[in-house]
């Protein structure tokens, strides 16, 4: 029989490594739920196939911006659940931490969402968030072999990432 | 040195940062010289003129390829100056006028006759890098010089969710005495869910 509120205390999580990288892995997605990037860096449960993965990566943020929307104290607009927003609109959740992980998120007007999931005592990762989307400017956008809209494949941008989330407190 | 250092690291505000003005993003980019600017440009359209013959063909060209780059520039635009959404038209314009285009191509526009649901307005450019050095020869009498523009305004607000229509209405190579843009806002188009439902 399952019982419900059992009693044993959840795991604490494992200590950040003093060396390696701090964060676990990142996604990028485009307003169209196509996924530009994924990295992964520490990641040792995986239960679902890539692209699985993604959506349901796409779907969480997806509904957990219309509910954050929703159920804004503050907000005097009376937008019913499910209905579309424009990026950017209305009041944005930017992470959420549970025991064992935190995930920051980050989307700009032009509807490019940044996720970062790394060890739950993180601190606020906004701005890293935003020096990630220059470096996907410098990198990506700008780079004239790249077509927008599809999976990045450039060494540089790995690499150059990989070091910047390797410095990440 | 040190300031600049500290301006580019990302750990210095927690705070929200605010937007930034045209002239200071302008001032911390790369720049390019303008004269090899315009030169590139000019050459892109004599080749163009060559290879299409007809200046409809290159009108339309001129603004596909103002699309293309549109779509990349918002992003950066995005990025450099931390614009948040604009809440309505009037603000997008007027962050067009003054940042966006400072930003990009050194010159600031005005903002005018907007229409009475403020769906639609003109930018006028003043001063136009493009057009330096610049005069329509006779068998080019119907080109638009600076297509480009119209393009990437168009390409730039489609990724921000608003389907636009972007005309010239004045055009200085053509005799007129300014460079105005018509910007007609014609829907916002929201995100919707990408995924069909599955079982």
């Amino acid at each position: 029989m399952q019982f419900f509120g059992g009693s044993e205390i959840s795991p604490s999580p494992p200590a950040p490594t003093a060396s390696g990288n701090n964060a676990h892995m990142m996604y990028v997605f485009n307003r169209n739920g196509i996924c530009l990037l994924y990295r992964e860096w520490n990641r040792p449960l995986r239960t679902l196939s890539a692209q699985e993965d993604h959506k349901l990566m796409f779907g969480l943020l997806f509904s957990l911006k219309s509910l954050t929307a929703k159920m804004d104290p503050t907000s005097v607009e009376k937008g019913n659940l499910g209905v579309p927003q424009l990026p950017g609109q209305g009041c944005s959740f930017h992470s959420f931490r549970t025991n064992t992980y935190k995930l920051s998120f980050m989307e700009t007007p032009s509807g490019i969402k940044i996720i970062l999931v790394t060890h739950p005592r993180a601190g606020d990762l906004r701005e890293p968030l935003k020096y990630i989307y220059n470096l996907y400017v410098e990198y990506a956008v700008k780079n004239p072999l790249y077509t927008p809209g599809t999976p990045i494949k450039c060494e540089l941008f790995n690499t150059t990432l990989d070091q910047y989330v390797r410095g990440l407190g | 040195f040190e300031e600049t250092k500290a301006q580019h690291s990302p750990f210095t505000s927690m705070a929200p940062v605010a937007p930034r003005s045209g002239d200071v993003i302008f001032a911390s980019v790369e720049r390019v010289n303008a004269e090899l600017f315009t030169l590139t440009y000019g050459a892109i359209v004599r080749q163009l003129i060559t290879d299409l013959e007809e200046v409809e063909e290159v009108n339309k060209q001129l603004d596909q390829m103002g699309y293309n780059i549109g779509i990349r520039l918002i992003d950066e635009f995005l990025a450099k100056s931390n614009v948040s959404r604009c809440v309505d038209f009037k603000e997008t314009a007027e962050v067009i006028a003054k940042v966006g285009f400072k930003m990009f191509l050194g010159v600031t526009a005005s903002v005018t006759n907007w229409d009475a649901e403020g769906t639609c307005c003109s930018l006028i450019l003043e001063d136009n890098p493009l057009v330096d050095f610049v005069e329509l020869p006779e068998t080019c009498q119907g080109l638009y010089y600076c297509n480009i523009l119209s393009g990437v305004v168009r390409g730039a607000l489609e990724m921000v969710s608003m389907k636009t229509e972007v005309t010239w209405l004045r055009d200085m190579l053509r005799g007129d005495d300014a460079f105005e843009l018509q910007v007609k806002l014609l829907k916002q188009v929201p995100e919707e869910y990408p995924y069909k439902d599955d079982e």
